[in-house]
């Protein structure tokens, strides 16, 4: 019951996002066909304006837009006027999902353990190599450590190709330039987690029973150790998997985070609604997802 | 400890390398102190050595002095971004909290909403209408000096910054001070007669400092992140001037397959890494300083 009252929830919180993206791009100086035809009389201009109703007054507009989507329509793009937004997400997206999936599997896959375990030798010269490893991770930004890999590992060593996207190959430059970062923050969050966590009081008993400390770690501290993680990778998830316009453009990969940026400063009104409603979308749902895993994992969670 | 040695020998570092540009000292330095960053030479893509101690760059212009020069500005934005951030999250957490009921969900609603926008976006259009705005003022009758127009880029930079992230910041201080409200000594304020901003000012927000500059901490790294990731975008700090993140963007732009001008990246990335260190070991250890949690 609690789940069906969110997502219908969702619907109201939706129109809001659209309609704010919709009214804010137009009420940025400038327009979509400043950057095209500097010579084009006003008339030409005029006749653009009203092919993609923009002359129109602003309600009108997105009554307009909201029916198109409502027939899974979410117009032209007002730079690459022969394609439709759907075309042009439908194109990136499979890669920048691809990307910011790997880029998550290593960022998890990386930092659970790294948190997990330094937070279990805490105090120990692990724990403080583990600690110190993920905290310059989280000060290595990609667009340092992307440049750095791509000199040494693909000009230098001649390891891994350059750029461009295809084969898995060509996957693994990009996918440690976006993950390295999110694995510091992951480890991060997991050691905390497990250090607050073995201070409960649970934990005493478990260790009371004469459980060996293993057990204790993997079978009771870690579901309720996790959950600073799992809260952590909605937002995460949702970053990455709608593209970064830094590893798409440091390595030539085609997919939508380059329109992320690119559609906001060429005024792309209809691109920037598109591209705002898919992140939009995106997070709330994994939000969501995090939330239905919480109660999962965690039986004190109960929700009304 | 430690940390904060290596902030204030850091900040030293770069706020007191101009210095070293007098024309009177430069007899008495060693040659690689004494460039100043802006200025051009022949010397173009020189490798680390004893004149240009970290490299000049495609203009010959020595890296070392702009790294500096662009560290003072990065902590700069970090700290005036942060600022913004401040004053925005904790008023508009502060008054959601002590209202409550429906002014509390209309505000923290719309927390919600722009949290569930992409970030960029909104900067860029933040960023872009401030400019524009800027723009049309050069172009009006009084023109603005050159100096006064780069001060306005800074402060679009800075609102620009600071208006994308303040969401967290009023998030955790509206739940601290919903906690606080119906507290015995805010009821006892309340009737001895304190009006509303004196009870938030002087009962409520000191109540909630440690948990703001615990946050504040973690603050200013992430917008001297976020400062140089839209430097390298080309939105952020104009040239001449530079940043970090400028910095890193123009060295990334000479990669080539021939020559391999790892200095441009590496010493700008290198700055980067160690004041975002620096900042984030003062930070927690003033996290654990300051969090009740901690105290066993």
């Amino acid at each position: 019951m609690y789940f069906v009252k969110r997502i219908l929830f969702l619907i109201p919180l939706l129109l809001v996002i659209s309609f704010l993206a919709f009214a804010l791009v137009r009420a940025v100086p400038g327009g979509p066909f400043d950057r095209d035809r500097k010579t084009a009389s006003p008339e030409i201009e005029r006749n653009l304006r009203a092919k993609y109703h923009l002359d129109e007054p602003l309600c009108q507009q997105y009554l307009r837009y909201l029916g198109g989507i409502l027939h899974g329509d979410f117009g032209p793009s007002l730079k690459y006027r022969n394609h439709s937004v759907s075309d042009i997400i439908g194109q990136g997206l499979p890669v920048s999902l691809t990307l910011g999936a790997a880029a998550s599997c290593f960022a998890l896959g990386v930092g659970i353990p790294l948190g997990f375990f330094t937070a279990a030798r805490r105090g120990r010269w692990q724990d403080y190599a583990g600690s110190l490893a993920a905290l310059v991770v989280i000060c290595v930004p990609g667009l340092v450590i992307g440049p750095i890999l791509v000199m040494l590992f693909a000009i230098k060593l001649r390891w891994f190709p350059v750029a461009l996207w295809g084969s898995p190959w060509h996957a693994i430059l990009p996918t440690l330039t976006l993950g390295l970062y999110f694995s510091g923050r992951i480890a991060r969050l997991m050691r905390e987690g497990m250090l607050d966590t073995l201070q409960a009081q649970f934990i005493t008993t478990a260790r009371a029973k004469g459980l060996g400390e293993i057990a204790v770690l993997v079978k009771h501290a870690f579901p309720i150790a996790v959950l600073p993680v799992l809260s952590y990778s909605g937002p995460m998830l949702a970053d990455l998997l709608t593209g970064s316009f830094v590893v798409e453009n440091l390595f030539q990969i085609p997919g939508i985070g380059v329109f992320m940026v690119n559609s906001s400063l060429d005024r792309d009104y209809t691109m920037v609604v598109g591209l705002v409603l898919l992140y939009a979308v995106l997070l709330l749902a994994l939000n969501l997802a995090v939330d239905f895993a919480y109660s999962a994992l965690d039986p004190r969670v109960k929700y009304e | 400890m430690t940390s904060a040695v290596l902030l204030a020998l850091l900040v030293a570092l770069i706020l007191l390398w101009p210095l070293f540009n007098r024309p009177g000292l430069a007899a008495h330095l060693p040659p690689g102190m004494t460039h100043p960053p802006n200025a051009v030479s022949d010397a173009q893509f020189q490798p680390p050595g004893a004149h240009y101690w970290l490299g000049t760059d495609v203009h010959g212009r020595d890296l070392l002095s702009r790294v500096c020069a662009g560290a003072r500005l990065s902590l700069l934005v970090g700290l005036v971004g942060t600022a913004v951030s401040l004053v925005i999250g904790v008023l508009w957490g502060a008054i959601a909290g002590y209202c409550g009921g429906r002014w509390d969900a209309v505000m923290m609603r719309w927390v919600d909403v722009l949290y569930s926008m992409p970030s960029i976006i909104f900067v860029i259009m933040l960023i872009t209408t401030l400019n524009a705005l800027l723009e049309k003022w050069q172009s009006g009758p009084e023109r603005l000096s050159g100096a006064t127009v780069q001060w306005l880029q800074f402060t679009a930079l800075f609102g620009g910054l600071g208006a994308v992230s303040w969401l967290p910041m009023a998030r955790i201080v509206r739940g601290q001070v919903l906690s606080l409200r119906h507290r015995t000594f805010v009821e006892a304020a309340r009737v001895l007669g304190a009006g509303h901003w004196r009870i938030l000012r002087r009962h409520i927000l000191p109540n909630v400092y440690g948990v703001i500059m615990v946050y504040l901490t973690m603050t200013v790294p992430s917008i001297i992140l976020y400062e140089s990731f839209l430097s390298w975008l080309g939105l952020g700090i104009q040239p001449p001037a530079a940043s970090l993140g400028s910095l890193i963007a123009s060295g990334s732009g000479e990669i080539n397959s021939i020559r391999i001008y790892w200095w441009l990246i590496v010493f700008p990335g290198a700055m980067l890494a160690v004041t975002l260190l620096a900042l984030n070991f003062v930070g927690d250890a003033l996290r654990d300083a300051w969090d009740p949690r901690a105290e066993d």
